[in-house]
């Protein structure tokens, strides 16, 4: 397999802005509740591991982030604190949105080691399966999310931005 | 509750066997299961055993069964396995598609790698002419409890694995031949220089399986010597005992003493007397890991 | 052409197969009353529903496995599975245990059952049995044959064949293991799982990634290299060294290979083979598109006597080697 080069290095050491770390959280909690709404099948394939906190370490972004899918809540923390979690997953940006959108098969991403997986296999192995069944498009549920014009601007700066990175922004957009 | 040996699982010598069918018509176990269980091209090695061994333990008063293989494919092994069905005596089917050369009304024995989960499976078996079942090593107590009243039921006994290396798993590969860098059709037999089986270890240094010929099987030998009460109070009515090398007469001594009421922690102390550095597990039948250690 | 059998874990996978050409698709209930009873995975019995009506508007058929062995006191479970599956408008159901086939025999006589490689019948005397007891209408071979003894044993059997081309590989005779049972005390057959998640873990250790199965070491791999999925039969282990040979230390029943009998097309279309069996339930509906667009050009390829399109899956085997499995006979 072979995914797109990592975020720059700059990234990941950028100090953060203040309250930046919240307002990420706060998006990304919006997301999260908006998924699940419309997508209440991702809460039931999770069955019990609903109530799991997953630690999503994404190595070359700013923050980690923990995923409480039960309390519809996504928390943004810096590197330096991490929370107790039951299982964790980690790995670059270009891994998590290639299994978010179904480019890559989680197992490969699993096994050649592109995403790791510590703590709670089976909540991480619920987890992936209930995203792939949700055929997830995070750039259509951004552009939902924001208003015209703004949304189609979205579409097309994703569209881009795609092709430029090689990263998986959308479920359409599947890597060669 | 009685005592049946099974099948000889590893490639002994013609000689090992004789001997050893000798010293079985001696002890106290009430039937005997006998023929080549795991691999056919061992058999030629000792098959000219088998009519004296049988003659020796019916002389003694054993009730003797032929085993079937436990994974037929070639067209060798098709036709061995019709014969047994001809040769006058109780056939014990390993791999249920020997039932496909059942003669018409024939009665018949079902040995523990054949899949009998359930009562469906059990009450078709009984339909087709099973007079005898021995369980799968991995099924739990709560199981086994079903299936004796069902076997009751259905005139059918129910019999565990009381001890021995568990049959785990079968394979068209040869796993002993495979450690020696060799194929299947080219093993030289390498299987005979292990007589209890090649044992495997865990990268971390456990005790884990051990190899047998295309057969995989538990390193602990697993016993039922803790669970025995449970046994009898869910109606199984014979333990299998599965033989090895060294004193299995005096392994089957103590089960014997078992099955008369001598206390669990007493006979696991006689079997490790008789079987030095031996391990023993008894998770299956309590629905943990089979593993597991007993006492 | 061969019938092209293909894997769907989800009811998203199921509409990626179907798009993606496969002629039928397997799948089974979210219980432990199929082998791929993995968190996460399977069908409700409204998304069977709706991924029938999805695959039959496309000409495609769905089939329900239902392959574990039912649990003695609980048989109810397997029964409620076979008369969910039939009601849905499954083509067939995928059985293994001979009580619960007896049991779909007698109460659904117009459902069309398939023997499940569970059922490892690998003889014909196995085969006719089931054909003649209750009725089976096809049978997944069990992946231990050469492919002249599937070729012999077509010539003895009246029921359609199905033998798998693709994906992860059991080295042992199927529906009869326990291994799994012996380190963690759940089974494929009892409880629809090997080697389950619950009880793996991942862990660095000393600049190594290690996996372990019930708490057992079953991979050591340096950091930054692949780390498998710690199942048991394709594991590492060690043997001791015995009075005649040396220590061994590694995948000592099999390297975690998958299976790919590709190549293997024509000669197994050429043995009588009706249907071709794409393993993996449990991967991505990315993989199972990609898998089944490649297959559904070889099978296409094969039908017109073309060679086989060659290389077609190296992305998907990438960093696991392939293997032609037991259908060559140096395997052994």
């Amino acid at each position: 397999m072979t995914l797109p080069r990592p975020l720059p290095r700059l990234f990941s050491r950028l100090p953060l802005p203040p309250l930046a770390a919240p307002a990420l959280g706060l998006a990304l909690t919006r997301l999260l509740r908006r998924i699940a709404t419309r997508q209440p099948a991702i809460l039931s394939r999770l069955g019990p591991y609903q109530a799991a906190r997953f630690l999503i370490d994404v190595q070359d972004g700013p923050v980690l982030l923990l995923m409480e899918p039960e309390a519809r809540r996504i928390t943004a923390l810096p590197r330096r604190a991490p929370p107790p979690h039951d299982a964790a997953i980690r790995g670059r940006m270009a891994a998590f949105l290639a299994m978010l959108h179904g480019t890559e098969d989680g197992d490969a991403l699993f096994f050649s080691g592109e995403l790791e997986i510590s703590g709670d296999t089976s909540a991480v192995l619920a987890l992936r399966n209930a995203l792939d069944d949700a055929e997830l498009d995070l750039t259509g549920e951004l552009a939902a999310l924001a208003r015209p014009p703004f949304d189609r601007w979205l579409r097309r700066a994703s569209h881009l931005a795609a092709q430029r990175s090689g990263y998986a922004l959308s479920r359409e957009e599947p890597l060669a | 509750m009685d005592l049946t040996i099974g099948p000889i699982a590893f490639f002994w010598t013609a000689e090992t066997v004789s001997d050893f069918y000798r010293r079985m018509a001696t002890t106290p176990a009430r039937r005997v299961v006998i023929g080549e269980w795991v691999c056919s091209k061992r058999l030629p090695f000792w098959q000219q055993e088998i009519p004296g061994a049988i003659e020796t333990l019916l002389a003694a008063g054993k009730e003797v069964a032929l085993s079937t293989l436990a994974l037929i494919t070639l067209k060798r092994e098709r036709r061995q396995t019709e014969e047994l069905f001809g040769a006058g005596l109780p056939v014990e089917i390993a791999d249920l598609g020997a039932l496909k050369h059942l003669p018409e009304g024939a009665a018949f024995q079902v040995g523990p790698t054949v899949n009998v989960y359930n009562e469906g499976t059990l009450e078709w078996l009984a339909r087709k002419g099973a007079t005898r079942i021995c369980l799968p090593p991995e099924l739990p107590l709560a199981s086994v409890e079903v299936l004796a009243r069902a076997g009751a039921a259905a005139g059918v006994a129910i019999e565990v694995w009381g001890h021995g290396r568990a049959p785990l798993a079968i394979s068209g590969r040869c796993y002993h031949a495979r450690l020696h860098d060799r194929a299947k059709d080219s093993c030289l037999f390498v299987c005979g220089e292990d007589p209890d089986g090649r044992e495997v270890q865990t990268l971390d240094g456990h005790d884990f399986l051990t190899v047998n010929g295309v057969q995989t099987m538990g390193h602990a030998h697993t016993t039922v010597a803790g669970q025995i009460a449970e046994l009898v109070q869910a109606g199984v009515v014979s333990l299998r005992l599965s033989p090895q090398a060294g004193d299995f007469a005096g392994v089957v001594d103590v089960y014997h003493h078992l099955t008369e009421g001598m206390p669990a922690p007493g006979a696991l102390a006689q079997l490790r007397a008789r079987m030095p550095g031996a391990r023993f597990a008894d998770g299956f039948l309590a629905g943990a890991p089979g593993l597991r250690g007993a006492g | 052409m061969m019938e092209l059998v293909c894997p769907a874990g989800t009811p998203a996978a199921l509409r990626a197969a179907v798009d993606a050409g496969a002629h039928t698709v397997y799948c089974g209930f979210a219980d432990e009353t199929n082998a791929r009873n993995f968190p996460g995975l399977n069908f409700s019995r409204e998304e069977l529903a709706e991924g029938v009506a999805y695959a039959r508007a496309r000409g495609a058929r769905v089939l329900v496995a239902i392959n574990t062995f039912p649990r003695a006191g609980g048989q109810a479970l397997w029964h409620r599975a076979v008369a969910d599956a039939h009601q849905a408008g499954a083509h067939a159901v995928i059985l293994a245990d001979p009580g619960l086939i007896a049991h779909a025999a007698e109460a659904h006589p117009d459902l069309r059952l398939h023997l499940s490689v569970q059922a490892a019948a690998a003889n014909p005397d196995a085969i006719n049995l089931y054909a003649e007891a209750f009725g089976i209408r096809r049978v997944v071979l069990p992946r231990v044959l050469t492919v002249e003894e599937i070729t012999a044993i077509n010539r003895e059997i009246d029921i359609e064949t199905e033998v798998f081309v693709f994906g992860g590989l059991c080295v042992m005779a199927e529906g009869r293991c326990s291994l799994s049972s012996w380190a963690t005390g759940l089974s494929p057959n009892m409880n629809g799982v090997c080697s389950p998640a619950s009880h793996v873990a991942y862990e660095e250790v000393a600049g190594n990634n290690e996996a372990r199965l019930g708490g057992y070491l079953i991979h050591r791999t340096p950091k930054g290299a692949p780390v498998p999925y710690p199942t048991l039969c394709k594991g590492c282990f060690t043997a001791p060294a015995t009075r005649t040979g040396p220590a061994q230390t590694g995948h000592i029943f099999e390297d975690p290979v998958s299976l790919d009998a590709t190549e293997l097309i024509p000669k197994l279309q050429k043995a009588g083979v009706t249907a071709l069996k794409i393993e993996g339930r449990q991967r991505s509906r990315a993989y199972v598109a990609q898998v089944v667009r490649a297959f559904r050009a070889a099978v296409e390829a094969a039908e017109q006597g073309a060679p086989m399109p060659a290389g077609l899956l190296a992305k998907l085997t990438e960093g696991q080697a392939a293997t032609t499995g037991a259908y060559a006979k140096t395997w052994r």
